[in-house]
């Protein structure tokens, strides 16, 4: 559609300009701050304001959490898509609009209520936690609460895409005599492939900056349950900016780098796979 | 082809958007200058809320008897650094009233208070003071009495993250202060709070966080909190909690400043320092003890001594050579704090 409007339609360059404008002001003048301020250490003193037992430790949490959650919201986030697209039942706007309430909820909100109910004493609780489920001040409870804030970015990315489905489609593939997981996995995922991708790299980019909610779940006990943002809190509390903003930019190159990855993957599959 | 649901969210939130830029775009104008009217801001942290507010009321009224000057007070709460950066980045407080030396040093480092700011003021710039005290489940069923009961082999301590929380590395000064000054050496002190901090289950980012962990989750058998807020913890628990005063513990000292880079060009200094002032006023001392901060002025205190037992206070200083000196072996970056979760498991 872009190809056909340029030239066509008027305002392409105040809409560029105001794009790049934007972006330039909300986007990248604050990260190349980031980069800037992180700059002023030395290669060593930056290694060692990231690159401790500690924060690696919290590292592998963030990124782990963080790729197990976007991963259960891919099932969780396509299946409530698909049965919001596919399926007329009562409530069903309602359930629709419950699924952004993530975005709105103050996330620190969000944090306390799952921890008061998975705690022991928790409504929640006090019957998973004798069944070995511990969802407050775990690990666990780290991922609970990032599939809580991640869930709406897989299902408003499927959601648009599964309604645009071309229903004639399938039923050609059912009249050719293909079975119904045949006509999944032929028909249906490949077109939604590039949605799932997209939902699940939002979903992980929005769980790897999570706080929050995080820091009222997790307990933030050092090697065990912190995450990195939590070390970059805790340097400012010393006023080390520098060394706080070194972990954010640790943080920001492994995000993308991630996110490219992400990407790069989900072209090669299309390729292969359509 | 069917309308998507996405399309009119998007044109709400766009709406939404532009409604919040105008307002913003609005803002500055709304200040309301010119007029004989002073404004200022109090920058603080998050329990001095309902203290300050009820002093405002009572120096708004004092102050425009005495001068003429009608003021307008804004108060600023949050985290007590993450308020000294909001200041440092550009906020423009006129005074600030801040939980720790640590956080208002900064903000002369910054070089927006004038050095020796600390003799500005009487009682060294304290208005009032604190300590760290212990709330204990009703009836004190774990017996907690004196530090050393903390580390009994059935208690659970909540007391937030030394690393993020003002109360945290209060409650650690403390825990080492009652090992070192009572005859201990280092070593036994770093074994004692290793120990003690093996008793903690959850380490909160703040202070509003572990009470919450502690009163709302019921989690935990003690709470190592501030003197203050431990009143209004057990004042609300109604009968639920009991407050434990430790033979010895840390004298709390959230310092008050006028912050000299800001009022001068504010014209707002007059003001800003008869503001400071008049929380040493008997009136205001009241005030003071109501909201269960120790007075300085001793005839206040002594009046309310029934609030507040005799107890040792050890100054920072007993521990270390400074507040900053204590921060950064204790619980900076590769502190004693650190050390202790060193051995991952």
């Amino acid at each position: 559609m872009a190809s056909v409007s340029r030239g066509v339609l008027p305002g392409l360059s105040l809409t560029l300009g105001l794009s790049v404008f934007y972006l330039g002001a909300l986007v990248l003048f604050p990260i190349a701050a980031c980069f800037f301020k992180a700059g002023t250490l030395s290669w060593d003193e930056f290694a060692a304001a990231v690159w401790t037992e500690r924060a690696r430790a919290a590292y592998a949490l963030t990124f782990g959490a963080s790729f197990i959650a976007a991963f259960v919201n891919l099932f969780i986030g396509g299946i409530i898509a698909w049965v919001l697209v596919r399926y007329t039942f009562p409530g069903r706007r309602l359930l629709d609009s419950l699924v952004d309430l993530p975005l709105a909820l103050p996330t620190a909100v969000a944090g306390l209520v799952y921890a008061s109910l998975y705690v022991k004493t928790g409504w929640l609780g006090r019957f998973l936690v004798p069944l070995g489920f511990e969802g407050a001040y775990t690990r666990s409870a780290v991922v609970l609460v990032l599939v809580f804030v991640g869930l709406p970015f897989v299902v408003r990315t499927v959601q648009p895409v599964l309604e645009n489905l071309d229903a004639e489609t399938e039923e050609a593939s059912a009249s050719l005599g293909g079975t119904r997981w045949q006509t999944f996995r032929h028909v249906i995922l490949p077109t939604l492939y590039p949605a799932l991708t997209t939902g699940f790299a939002l979903s992980f980019a929005r769980a790897i900056g999570e706080y929050g909610s995080v820091v009222f779940v997790s307990g933030n006990m050092p090697y065990k349950t912190e995450i990195a943002p939590i070390l970059i809190v805790a340097r400012l509390e010393e006023f080390a900016y520098a060394e706080a903003t070194a972990i954010a930019v640790v943080l920001l190159v492994a995000s993308l780098s991630m996110l490219v990855l992400i990407n790069l993957l989900e072209r090669r599959s299309r390729r292969h796979d359509v | 082809m069917r309308g998507r649901p996405g399309q009119d969210q998007f044109t709400a939130i766009h709406r939404f958007l532009a409604v919040v830029v105008v307002t913003a775009a609005m803002m500055p104008g709304c200040k309301g200058d010119g007029d004989a009217s002073v404004a200022l801001l109090n920058v603080s942290y998050d329990p001095t809320r309902e203290l300050w507010r009820d002093v405002n009321e009572a120096f708004i009224a004092a102050y425009a008897t005495e001068s003429g000057v009608e003021l307008t007070i804004h108060q600023s709460h949050g985290g007590s650094s993450t308020q000294a950066r909001a200041v440092i980045d550009g906020l423009e407080a006129d005074v600030v009233t801040l939980a720790s030396f640590l956080d208002t040093d900064q903000i002369r480092k910054a070089g927006l208070i004038d050095d020796g700011w600390i003799d500005e003021l009487p009682d060294h710039s304290l208005p009032y003071t604190s300590t760290i005290v212990f709330v204990v489940r009703k009836g004190n069923p774990k017996q907690i009495h004196d530090w050393p009961d903390l580390v009994k082999p059935d208690v659970e301590i909540i007391t937030p993250n030394p690393k993020t929380s003002g109360n945290g590395y209060l409650a650690f000064f403390a825990a080492w202060g009652s090992v070192v000054l009572r005859g201990g050496s280092d070593d036994d002190a770093v074994g004692f709070v290793t120990e003690l901090y093996r008793h903690v289950p959850v380490l909160d980012s703040g202070a509003r966080g572990a009470t919450t962990t502690f009163v709302h989750k019921q989690i935990g058998d003690v709470h190592l909190a501030w003197e203050n807020e431990a009143h209004l913890e057990v004042r609300e628990a109604k009968g639920e909690l009991d407050l434990v005063y430790p033979p010895i513990s840390i004298l709390a000292e959230p310092y008050v400043a006028v912050v000299d880079g800001n009022v001068d060009g504010r014209k707002t200094r007059a003001a800003a320092q008869a503001y400071l002032e008049f929380v040493y006023t008997a009136q205001a001392q009241e005030l003071v003890a109501e909201h269960y901060y120790r007075p300085s002025d001793p005839d206040v205190a002594k009046k309310h001594e029934a609030t507040f037992p005799a107890m040792r206070r050890f100054a920072v200083t007993e521990i270390a050579a400074d507040l900053p000196a204590a921060h950064k072996r204790f619980v900076a970056e590769g502190g004693v704090f650190d050390s202790i979760y060193k051995p991952a498991e």
